[in-house]
């Protein structure tokens, strides 16, 4: 249970060894870089999701609008999840430097 | 079994849901191609931006569970559950940003036990290490037994399937994609979860007339006008919460809300993840905002429930108050968003799972298999112990499922499980940042006298030895008395142990702030809008203003 082994000061910085290991290995060979841009994916599903749900608001019968209490739910719904997904999509477009970069500044 | 939720779903719906699976499962494979180091995996190499980290905070807080809770007391309690958001929730995140996030973030921990072996001693870190993993297991098993139930009433599966599916969705894409796929995914969640829960409420709020008709209606309803009014009547107890101001400010916004959110690491790894010291303050602050805003697509409903859904309230059945987003769904909702909406729901069940076996996962191969089994092993090692913790997680998650279906009140057994271990936690915690002298053993002692009151405050209540108004009102009191102990037993014990030295603390407490670290800041961090300070305030000024047209 000896803790001064643990965390050690050197050349005016705190060390541990169980930390620095894993930092090095990461600032060494970080994969992370390759990581896509998630705003791709959720334009993508949001943009199939306002096809579907809108598609199907054109051909909803009464029934299901009365259900609504009178409201085009699915028309509304699928138009904003459409324009919803577009931004996104457009939003990756205009800055895709988002991506991490953590794993070149090293 | 009651078929009177059975939602009508057809195949489109069941296209919006499979669509659903599929893409988080190719988020999951996806993610694969960026691990290369246990970093990688754990923590996403310390690589994400801000708003990434952030909604992926406060989805990690959206598990169905909160929200299908939420929407009850919203229904049972009226407006006074909004204290669960702005003052039990805002300042808290607000405040890890701002005051705490320097000490985690800038001391390169890769975990919250990390951070108390560092501060204090192994013991202390061993400790909370075990419990952490305990929880998070059992946790993760609520999670998805919830799960399988909605999906019964809802769907018609049998509980097995329904949990069978969730746990091998969940498992695969953190396995295989691991941080990077849980967060990615709750990013995702975020939104589906959002999608499902406004047409609910836009379509709920037409039905009863506007916001004017819901607030008469509430009126005119069992809950009367209370209902209406946040702090209105906390001068005593006589209202629908049962809960005087002060146990409201102290007791849930000041010892459970801060001990949740400041020392889950559940929570605080996503914010552990973002790419520099910039983002990771900025997490918990991003996720104030939507935050403050969730009561509308939760309380509303749960309101609206009260006055839409006949006999809603009940002590069994289908109209007890849990269940009064699933009934607004059957009632209002026509295929289409329908299927939208228990997509919501099933992704909210895993957002909530994900970041439990995401926690657990680390704490497993970080703080107890590599700092007390097999250290030194080369770094890739560490990736399969992962990859093996989190299958095993899973596979023991199924099995605590089953143990959760022993309880008739899962929120309850929550609760408690929280009150045991975050209130004293954060009482150590917050005395051993601000307190440099505090001892390694005084930072044991202080956590673990601090669980065992809590726990033992649990047992008398349960064992009818001592009495409390409600589950509620223990929680409050076991979590201030847990709180009180680890301070007190900190403050005690202190004075006759010895202290670290300075230069073992560097960059751990307050005052003795690291200078040798490197400045991580990319290009744009110092424009006033990425202040974490400034967007800290901005959020809970808005907390303090949102109360005023429900006071």
């Amino acid at each position: 249970m000896a803790d001064h082994e643990d965390r050690h000061y050197q050349g005016g910085e705190a060390h541990d060894p169980l930390v620095d290991e894993t930092e090095d290995a990461r600032e060494e060979r970080s994969g992370a870089a390759r990581l896509f841009d998630i705003r791709r994916v959720i334009g993508g599903l949001f943009v199939a999701y306002g096809l579907i749900v809108g598609l199907m608001g054109l051909f909803d019968s009464s029934a299901e609008i009365d259900k609504a209490q009178g409201v085009r739910i699915n028309l509304w719904a699928g138009a904003v999840m459409l324009v919803f997904g577009l931004l996104m999509l457009l939003w990756q477009r205009l800055s895709p430097t988002e991506a991490p970069e953590s794993g070149e500044e090293s | 079994m009651g078929g009177g939720l059975r939602l009508n779903m057809n195949a489109l719906d069941y296209l919006i849901l499979a669509l659903y699976f599929v893409t988080v499962l190719g988020v999951g494979f996806a993610a694969r191609r960026a691990i290369k180091t246990s970093v990688d995996f754990f923590l996403s190499g310390r690589s994400l931006p801000a708003w990434v980290t952030g909604l992926a905070f406060v989805s990690a807080n959206l598990g169905a569970l909160e929200i299908i809770g939420m929407a009850a007391n919203g229904a049972q309690y009226g407006i006074m559950t909004v204290h669960y958001y702005w003052i039990g929730a805002v300042p808290a995140m607000v405040f890890l940003g701002i005051v705490m996030m320097p000490f985690y973030y800038g001391s390169k921990v890769r975990s919250v036990p990390e951070y108390l072996r560092l501060r204090f001693n192994r013991p202390t870190h061993l400790l909370n290490a075990i419990s952490f993993a305990v929880a998070q297991v059992l946790i993760a098993g609520v999670n998805l037994y919830a799960l399988a139930l909605i999906m019964q009433a809802l769907l018609g599966w049998p509980l097995w399937v329904a949990i069978v599916v969730g746990a091998v969705i969940v498992l695969a894409y953190i396995t295989v994609g691991g941080l990077s796929g849980a967060i990615y995914n709750e990013v995702l969640q975020f939104f589906v979860i959002i999608a499902g829960l406004v047409p609910i409420t836009v379509i709920g709020l037409i039905k009863v007339g506007g916001v004017n008709g819901l607030m008469d209606a509430v009126r005119g309803s069992d809950l009367g006008d209370a209902g209406l009014h946040a702090w209105q009547g906390t001068g005593s107890t006589d209202n629908p919460l049962g809960a005087h101001w002060l146990g409201i400010v102290f007791g849930l916004g000041f010892v459970l809300s801060f001990g949740y959110w400041t020392t889950n690491f559940a929570e605080v790894q996503r914010a552990l993840s973002a790419r520099n010291m910039s983002a990771a303050r900025r997490t918990p602050i991003i996720a104030a905002y939507p935050k403050l805003l969730i009561p509308l697509v939760t309380v509303i409903p749960g309101l609206i429930a009260l006055i839409t859904v006949k006999g809603l309230g009940a002590d069994e059945g289908d109209l007890v108050y849990n269940n009064a987003i699933p009934l607004l769904m059957r009632d209002l909702l026509p295929n289409g968003v329908l299927g939208v909406a228990v997509t919501g729901l099933v992704a909210s069940f895993m957002a909530g799972m994900a970041a439990n076996v995401s926690g657990f996962n680390t704490v497993f191969t970080y703080d107890i298999w590599q700092a007390y089994f097999r250290r030194d092993r080369p770094d890739e090692y560490y990736v399969r112990v992962g990859r093996i913790a989190t299958v095993v997680a899973v596979v023991v998650g199924i099995g605590t499922a089953f143990i959760a279906a022993g309880f008739s009140n899962i929120m309850n057994y929550i609760q408690a499980l929280f009150s045991f271990f975050n209130a004293p936690l954060f009482g150590t915690f917050i005395i051993g940042m601000f307190w440099r002298r505090m001892s390694p053993l005084a930072g044991f002692w202080s956590l673990l006298s601090g669980t065992v009151v809590a726990i033992g405050t649990y047992l008398l209540y349960r064992g009818g030895v001592i009495s409390f108004n409600s589950d509620l009102e223990e929680s409050f009191w076991g979590a201030g008395l847990a709180f009180v102990t680890a301070a007190v037993v900190a403050v005690i014990v202190t004075p006759l142990t010895r202290p670290k030295s300075d230069s073992e603390l560097t960059g751990l407490v307050y005052g003795l702030s690291d200078t040798t670290l490197a400045d991580d800041s990319l290009a744009g961090d110092a424009a006033w809008y990425r202040s974490p300070v400034l967007l800290g305030v901005v959020a809970v000024i808005l907390a303090a203003l949102f109360y005023i047209p429900v006071f």
